[in-house]
């Protein structure tokens, strides 16, 4: 079984919202809601300043807390390891949103609950996500960890690397990693 | 480039021209008894969501785009494309589109339109254009352009008898570095630039904000290079996106990036960190520039600009340890300014003593190709009866004409009248300063024909409004690329046309007929001279037709080899970074230093750039991209905000030197920007009532630039120049 992971190389992000539109058009996502995002975090005080730019989106987690909280098991693993949602099985009940520590779900306006597949269907093509194909930084990396030859397998050998709110205890698969920072006066 | 196997499969599967009304189903899944599966089709196209003309790959379902990629093979997009690029889509089915050709009924600007058929439309326009040559000389009808359709447009002028054309991609953007580089090097950096970005390890960006400059294949390259380790040096009054990226973030004083640029070429060459064998070889005038920036020491160079001598003497020194492999970006909106060439002309010096044009992570040499140009027709063009005066008074003018030459020439009748104005492709009001002098330009006109898609701001000025359909729907002239190789980029339509919308080539050609100039046009459709052209060129259509891009990869020469003799196209054959050719004209022939005014206590210095999800005015009222940013935000430092009592999100309103007032704006409240600036993302607040989301949204920033100085080697005009004070009634 592939273990699909995205690695963000947080230092190549340049903000530039390809991602964010490339994911709408694929996944046809209503008006209003975004399956992914770039936040923006400045620190310090002119002219010292950092900034860092963070593609976020649903992290496929190891310990999902969304499929623990849903009652129909429409939120569940897929055979591939991903987190996806069956929307024939949501009811729509919202538990799953709110279980979500990442804000990654948002409600569809058709009544399910919707999030990032990983371009599940584009996977199945042998295509990588719409967002990591048009990534103009090539910030986005993915790839299956269970290769060992992968390019992801590779920089996470190779480089330290985080996940939000480790404490959370939900083993994303979505890792940044920051090789180096410069930045700031 | 290599090509993957995907990327193979992906285009084995494309097919050339429209796609199919009816999609093929997959038959098997209709045996089944479920609903059949509709097969889309992908086909390739050249994109015109901004002038970076990328290539796509449009995927069509049932008649529908349903999603815009980047062509693998196109070297502008590789596979990519950005946020403006993705959303195409929302421009082929915004439902503000022109829909029909118009005629306002009311007085000038009025925009009281009534539907018209073409032949009505073009009848009018027609008829009105000869009574304006009777009475005036066609020399009187004047056209303002952008982007594809300018062909069509310029060629019908031209044949008309008028060579009064302007692009505002010359004045009001990147005309005075083409100048500068012309004047040193012998040419410019081409469009897009020739930059080795991803060679480079050492960067300099003057104000040059790269991510937030949705360049596709740039900000490629910048992220790689970004990742490679390469040492980035920001010069910005804002904390760009770029500057995020940088080692070095110099918050510089606007107006002084000069004294910086003369700074670094004193130290450099002072400390012997210059190239010497390239400069040796390959320029003249070095001793004259040693001499000439002695003045400019670092400490001078602290009190102008507020970075720390030391500072500049350390960034100077991480360009020389990194000579020949860095890049001083050119830049492309270099109108800032009454020095603009000059300015420029500083950034070219700078590169050429560091050995960078020619060389691996500088500026790449352009490809070895020529194909003999094939025109729309063989016809010469009638030679004009009066002087052009498109280039107004400006020696070093080029080609694509100057915006303001054009609206002066309109208001003065001097040295005749200007009757009439098309524009086609670009938004007057957003483009160019003073719209107050465009409005009063706009009412001594006899007629005012826009051809465009959407009804902006200076569509709805139109006495008759000709409404073009989207790149998506049509076929245009091929696009040359000069990349590392030269290439040609192919534009079919995807999808036929919406609405009674026409292809800029038809408009032209049918006014052509109606003026009796159909000996211009000699061919039935655009496919048929595009067919001839390949032939004469010697290219496969159908292969075009179906890749969408066509490379010559032996084209390519990008660096100068080991002690080549390579002769520059200036009339020395050297780079010079002495400027005979400035001197002949009595300016400066190596940059000298000049003040500009600054802005007093309590004003502010109006600052403006772009944002990655639009494209000038031209995309907010874009259904995809008004989502990701539906009015902009005026930024203002978290320190100045305090002292003012102004809180992140509140409405503001902006009044600059001359009592105009902004329409409300967000503040942003960030400390991201010097306490002498305000910064606005240039294009928004529509005051088109037909564009539903863009109406009054932001703040215009073109609206706040009453005030410009014109650079008076080229006619650039800079337009950082206004100043602003912050009020809080909304």
């Amino acid at each position: 079984m592939p273990r699909y992971v995205m690695v963000i190389d947080v230092e190549k992000c340049i903000g530039c919202m390809a991602c964010v539109i490339a994911c709408k058009k694929e996944n046809n996502v209503p008006e209003e809601h975004f399956r992914t995002r770039v936040v923006e975090e400045v620190r310090g005080e002119f002219p010292s300043l950092r900034m860092e730019l963070r593609s976020e989106l649903c992290n496929h987690c190891e310990e999902a807390p969304c499929i623990d909280a849903c009652p129909t098991r429409a939120s569940h693993r897929a055979k591939d390891g991903t987190v996806q949602i069956d929307r024939k099985k949501c009811i729509g009940c919202k538990a799953c949103i709110l279980a979500c520590p990442y804000d990654a779900r948002y409600s569809h306006p058709k009544g399910y609950a919707d999030k990032c597949s990983f371009c599940e269907h584009r996977l199945k093509e042998g295509k990588k996500p719409a967002c990591v194909e048009t990534c103009l930084g090539k910030s986005r990396i993915f790839g299956d960890l269970e290769d060992s030859n992968s390019e992801v397998a590779e920089l996470l050998r190779k480089y330290d690397s985080s996940v939000r709110l480790e404490f959370a205890g939900t083993r994303p698969r979505v890792f940044y990693i920051k090789k180096k920072f410069a930045g700031g006066l | 480039m290599s090509i993957t196997r995907r990327d193979f499969l992906k285009i084995a599967a494309v097919t050339g021209g429209v796609a199919a009304a009816s999609t093929p189903v997959v038959k098997s899944v209709l045996a089944l008894g479920k609903k059949p599966v509709s097969l889309p089709q992908y086909v390739p196209t050249t994109c015109e969501m901004c002038f970076w003309r990328c290539g796509v790959i449009a995927k069509v379902v049932d008649g529908k785009v349903v999603k815009l990629d980047g062509n693998p093979l196109h070297p502008n997009s590789r596979g990519k494309l950005c946020a403006r690029g993705h959303g195409g889509i929302g421009l082929l089915y915004d439902s503000d589109r022109l829909k029909t050709p118009l005629i306002n009924t009311g007085s000038r600007g009025e925009a009281k339109f009534k539907k018209a058929s073409w032949d009505e439309a073009l009848g009018y326009v027609a008829d009105r254009m000869q009574k304006i040559k009777e009475k005036y000389g066609a020399e009187s009808v004047g056209l303002l352009t952008h982007g594809t359709v300018s062909t069509y447009f310029m060629h019908l002028l031209q044949a008309f008898g008028s060579p009064n054309f302007a692009m505002p991609s010359f004045a009001l953007c990147r005309g005075a570095r083409g100048v500068a580089f012309e004047l040193t090097f012998g040419e410019d950096v081409g469009n897009p630039e020739r930059l080795d970005l991803q060679n480079s390890k050492a960067i300099v960006l003057i104000g040059s904000h790269l991510g937030e400059n949705a360049h596709n294949s740039q900000c490629q390259e910048f992220a790689e290079a970004v990742g490679k380790g390469a040492t980035v040096i920001v010069l910005d009054p804002r904390f760009s996106t770029a500057a995020g990226k940088a080692k070095y973030w110099l918050p510089i004083k606007p107006t002084t990036d000069l004294a910086i640029l003369l700074a670094w070429i004193n130290i450099i060459i002072n400390e012997g960190l210059y190239d010497k064998d390239y400069v040796a070889k390959y320029t003249t005038g070095f001793n004259e520039v040693s001499q000439a920036v002695k003045e400019y020491t670092p400490e001078w160079a602290e009190k102008e600009t507020e970075i720390p001598a030391g500072r500049i003497v350390e960034t100077a020194r991480v360009l020389g340890k990194n000579k020949p492999n860095v890049l001083i970006h050119p830049g492309r909106h270099t109108a800032w300014y009454s020095d603009n060439v000059q300015r420029q002309r500083a950034v070219a010096i700078l590169t050429a003593i560091l050995g960078a044009y020619g060389r691996p992570g500088g500026i790449y040499l352009n490809p070895k190709k020529k194909l003999e140009p094939v025109f729309l027709s063989d016809k010469d063009y009638p030679e004009p009866q009066k002087p052009a005066i498109n280039k107004g008074n400006y020696p070093f003018a080029g080609e694509e004409g100057v915006t303001h030459a054009i609206v002066k020439a309109t208001l003065t009748e001097d040295p005749y009248p200007i009757k009439a104005w098309f524009i086609t492709g670009t938004n007057i009001m957003k483009a160019m300063p003073n719209q107050r002098d465009t409005l009063n330009a706009v009412q001594r006109l006899d007629l005012l024909v826009a051809v465009d898609m959407m009804p902006y701001d200076g569509v709805m000025l139109a006495d008759v409004v000709l409404p073009e359909c989207t790149y998506l729907e049509r076929h245009d002239d091929f696009f040359t690329v000069k990349e590392r190789s030269f290439g040609i980029s192919f534009r079919q339509p995807v999808v036929q046309p919406m609405y009674d919308t026409k292809p800029g080539w038809w408009i032209a050609k049918e006014l052509g007929k109606r003026l009796g100039l159909e000996e211009y046009f000699p061919w039935n459709t655009f496919d048929d001279f595009l067919k001839a052209k390949a032939e004469a060129w010697g290219i496969d259509y159908a292969e075009l037709a179906q890749k969408g891009y066509i490379d010559f990869p032996e084209s390519a020469k990008p660096y100068l080899s080991q002690g080549e003799d390579y002769k520059f196209k200036t009339t020395s054959g050297k780079i010079e970074l002495y400027s005979n050719e400035l001197k002949k004209h009595g300016f400066d022939p190596i940059p000298k230093y000049t003040k500009h005014e600054q802005p007093s206590e309590g004003w502010f210095r109006l600052i403006y750039g772009r944002a990655p999800v639009h494209t000038f005015s031209r995309t907010t009222n874009n259904p995809s991209l008004w989502e990701l940013m539906e009015e902009n935000v005026a930024w203002i430092n978290a320190k100045v905000a305090k002292r003012m009592g102004l809180k992140h999100g509140d409405y503001i309103v902006l009044v600059n030197q001359d009592g105009v007032k902004s329409n409300k704006v967000r503040a942003k409240v960030t400390e991201r920007i010097r306490p002498d600036c305000i910064y606005l993302v240039h294009g928004f607040c529509s005051t088109s009532k037909l564009l539903h989301r863009a109406y009054l949204r932001g703040a215009d920033d073109q609206q706040l630039i009453t005030k410009y100085a014109i650079d008076p080697i080229s006619g650039s005009v800079g337009m950082r120049v206004n100043f602003v004070k912050i009020t809080k009634e909304v």
